[in-house]
């Protein structure tokens, strides 16, 4: 095992650290002056060593290349995967099928699909439009809110736990335990984060027994007794997917809304064109979701390799920054812009390959039914100037508190 | 004018079902297959490229 560094960063294109918050704050200009130096792969010894491909086209190869590259470890740690006590190793990982490679993933992942499809999907959205309006209702005739706090935080919590079959009401446990996994992930293995873990682990012990005991028509219940190769799934393999659909479906749809909230409050041209055609949202949330893509993935090398002129070694972590993909000059016109209007959008933000994001229908269901019902309520606001706006830090990249001052409402 | 969306390479991002609901549809899955054998039916062509245009797996062809 290497040293593990921690520490400020003293070069981006050889001691990087994507879950510092420096990285949050700037990536879009460390990427871009990192390929104008003539480094469109950057590294870093930090979590054992770590390799980040800022080209659209090297992004997608990775994706594509399941010889080479597994998705054991899909968040990069302090641990390599094979380093992770009582861990599930390859081909199904922890958290299938996202941590799962071919062919087993294939099966894992055909298991969901159906729940996650379009035609399952779009009977959601009147629920959705009564939750944006009610947090709205809420927060009553206040002049300043918070449009991640009060708002786009808690949309996504409340349609995935219905759907899992958890309680509402535990949102801001489920929001606690999102951030233990996917922020501070350079932070040391403290006692601390051990005790919240368990905590976590506990909690779905519970659930997920109660469901064995009284199953009903939800999510857990089906995992519990979906069938792969002719047998039931192994309750590590039932938990391991309930982890991944609570954490992965709240954070990041929650900063893809903030995201884009976050730019109509700071781009009144945008925000006014979108008051007045609001059939045009569906394209701009396309474009917001290109801009201000929230997720990173991550791959682990299988053997010793050559990629792109460098020698990546077995284990070592490669990050998939599909928010870099998005603003490649190569693939996109205009990258750096925000268009709303963009006609030509081959955007990655749902990854590329045989890990596209399950949830994609729903994440788009909710991002365009936020930012409708909030322009309708809202149509005119702006950041809080004496207030700061404050960004996720790690894999999934999103304002975390979003100070807004309405300035009119209708 | 015919499109075709390639079964190999779709992996149900549902962008061409979304933009072009009119020629493409979605199985059970979220994989997209066109309808109609793929015939684009007069006054859709833009919606056929705009649906080519935004397949971020390149998985949708035109044949003019």
């Amino acid at each position: 095992m290497s040293e593990t560094v921690y520490g400020p960063v003293t070069d981006w294109a050889t001691d990087f650290d994507h879950g510092s918050p420096a990285y949050a704050a700037n990536q879009h200009k460390i990427w871009e002056d990192l390929k104008n130096s003539g480094c469109p792969i950057a590294h870093t010894d930090r979590y054992g060593g770590t390799w980040l491909p800022l080209t659209h086209e090297m992004v997608h190869s990775i994706a594509y290349d399941t010889d080479h590259f597994s998705s054991e470890g899909p968040v990069v740690g302090q641990l390599k995967p094979s380093e992770v006590p009582d861990r599930i190793g390859a081909p199904i990982g922890p958290v299938p099928p996202i941590s799962s490679d071919p062919p087993f993933h294939n099966e894992a992942r055909r298991l969901l699909l159906p729940a996650f499809s379009p035609k399952m999907i779009d009977p959601w959205r009147d629920e959705v439009i009564e939750i944006c309006n009610k947090l709205i209702d809420d927060m009553g005739d206040a002049d300043h809110i918070d449009a991640a706090l009060q708002y786009s935080q808690h949309i996504p919590v409340m349609v995935i736990a219905r759907m899992l079959g958890l309680p509402v009401e535990d949102g801001d446990r489920f929001r606690g335990w999102v951030n233990l996994v996917l922020s501070g992930i350079g932070e040391e293995r403290t006692e601390e984060r051990m005790q919240k873990f368990m905590e976590f682990n506990e909690y779905l012990a519970y659930h997920v027994n109660d469901h064995k005991e009284n199953p009903r028509e939800d999510l857990i219940s089906f995992l519990l007794n979906a069938e792969i190769f002719g047998e039931k799934l192994s309750l590590e393999h039932a938990v391991g997917t309930v982890i991944l659909l609570l954490i992965a479906g709240i954070d990041t749809t929650w900063s893809g809304i903030g995201s884009s909230l976050w730019h109509l409050a700071t781009n009144s041209v945008d925000r006014r064109r979108l008051v007045e055609n609001p059939d045009m949202i569906p394209t701009a949330v396309e474009e917001f979701l290109r801009a201000y893509a929230p997720v990173t993935m991550a791959r682990v090398v299988k053997e010793d390799m050559e990629f792109h002129g460098v020698q990546m070694k077995k284990e070592d972590w490669v990050l998939l920054p599909f928010p870099a993909a998005n603003r490649d000059d190569k693939q996109f016109a205009n990258a750096h812009e925000v268009v709303i209007d963009r006609e030509e959008n081959r955007h990655a933000a749902f990854g590329l390959g045989i890990h596209r994001c399950l949830g994609s229908n729903l994440a788009r269901l909710e991002m365009n039914v936020a930012v409708e019902v909030f322009l309708q309520r809202f149509p005119d606001f702006s950041v809080d100037a004496n207030e700061m706006v404050t960004w996720s830090t790690g894999q999934v990249r999103g304002p975390r508190t979003l100070p807004f001052v309405v300035n009119a409402r209708a | 004018m015919r499109v075709h969306v390639d079964p190999s390479k779709c992996q149900g991002h549902n962008r061409c079902y979304a933009l072009a609901p009119e020629l493409f549809d979605v199985d059970d899955y979220g994989n997209a297959f066109e309808r109609n054998d793929g015939v684009v039916p007069a006054g859709l062509e833009d919606k056929a490229r705009l649906a080519l245009a935004n397949c971020p797996e390149f998985a949708i062809s035109i044949e003019e």
